[in-house]
């Protein structure tokens, strides 16, 4: 089973991936929306590419209100 | 008319199957614009049926295949009326589009949704009066009208209902919830997965198919297997228009078209 530091490197991984961003500027802390400036069309991708690679569902009632990538990766953590 | 460029859309005839792609800046919003051109379609489909086999529905938005009603237009308009005009205004809009949509789904074509991006409201309700729909695996359905304070109003209920199992029916309808391919393909509303922006090639492949068949057969085929549920349809636009009349629709619309927030995608 992952840690949840696992699961937050592979989400950072995956969003400097997607939006061509410095992976080394990336932070578990930082607000995804700001530091990657993305809208949220582009947040739903990038909820989309999480559920797929980590094969879980993430309801977007889940997910509203979070904007940082480590409330993110404990709300993929619980469903692992 | 073989081919034709509307303001949102246009249609073209080619080796037996009929391309509609929706193209109306930035998701393919269902207002007023693309009612009148998917109704002009409407009255050019029987001339079309009578020299294809297959009918492809697909966006050229890189949003997606279509984010639903144009929600903005919705409470402009009714802003400007009485609650009793804006309610008629209203039931008059889903008669039409219950028409065209209607006529698309009982098209005697194999019809297939080719969806990417935001399927979501009206959008999803568009892709559903097809036959299949093959999607790539970044697409998501979703039915958020309950955020409204409104139920799908563009048909869609009725229709899933005769797709998939009703519990998950209830799971979309009631938590408003979007769902990827993948989970769409496991309870049967998809058919085909495709890799991110293939949805369409893959379309067309399963369209050519189609074209080796006696056409008659197919449509009847068609007929025995695809029943049309129309007075669930006719129930639905009754229980839209009397939630349409009640003050939070309103409200509801104002918060979203004014705030739309981090999520804007969806009310």
């Amino acid at each position: 089973m992952k840690t949840i530091e696992q699961t937050t490197d592979e989400i950072l991984n995956l969003a400097a991936t997607h939006f061509k961003f410095p992976r080394a500027q990336l932070h578990p802390g930082d607000d995804f929306y700001k530091k990657l400036g993305i809208d949220s069309l582009q947040a739903l991708e990038l909820l989309t590419r999480l559920e797929n690679h980590f094969g879980v569902e993430l309801p977007d009632y889940e997910v509203q209100g979070v904007s940082d990538f480590h409330t993110l990766a404990e709300r993929i953590q619980a469903r692992l | 008319m073989d081919e034709y460029k509307g303001k949102t859309l246009s249609w073209r005839l080619s080796a037996g199957v009929v391309e509609v792609a929706l193209n109306r800046p930035p998701a393919n919003e269902i207002g007023l614009r693309m009612l009148e051109d998917l109704e002009r379609f409407a009255v050019s489909l029987p001339a079309l049926e009578s020299k294809a086999s297959a009918l492809i529905l697909y966006s050229e938005q890189k949003a997606g295949f279509s984010a639903g009603a144009d929600l903005r237009e919705l409470f402009e308009q009714a802003q400007k009326m009485d609650a009793s005009s804006a309610a008629k205004g209203v039931r008059g809009f889903l008669e039409r589009i219950h028409a065209v949509l209607n006529r698309l789904d009982t098209s005697p074509l194999t019809t297939i949704a080719a969806v990417h991006g935001v399927c979501f409201g009206g959008g999803f309700e568009l892709a559903l009066v097809c036959d299949l729909i093959i999607a790539d695996k970044m697409a998501r359905f979703c039915f958020p009208e309950l955020r409204l304070g409104l139920i799908p109003g563009f048909g869609g209920i009725p229709r899933l209902k005769r797709d998939i199992g009703n519990a998950v029916v209830r799971d979309l309808l009631l938590t408003g919830r979007s769902v990827n391919a993948t989970k769409a393909l496991s309870v049967g509303l998809v058919s085909q997965l495709a890799a991110e922006g293939e949805a369409l090639r893959l379309a067309r492949l399963t369209a050519s198919q189609t074209t080796k068949f006696d056409r008659a057969t197919a449509a009847a085929a068609k007929l025995f297997i695809k029943p049309l549920p129309e007075d669930e349809l006719h129930r639905e636009i009754d229980i839209f228009c009397d939630l349409f009349k009640r003050p939070v629709v309103m409200e509801s619309l104002r918060k979203f078209i004014e705030n739309p927030g981090p999520y804007s995608h969806q009310p």
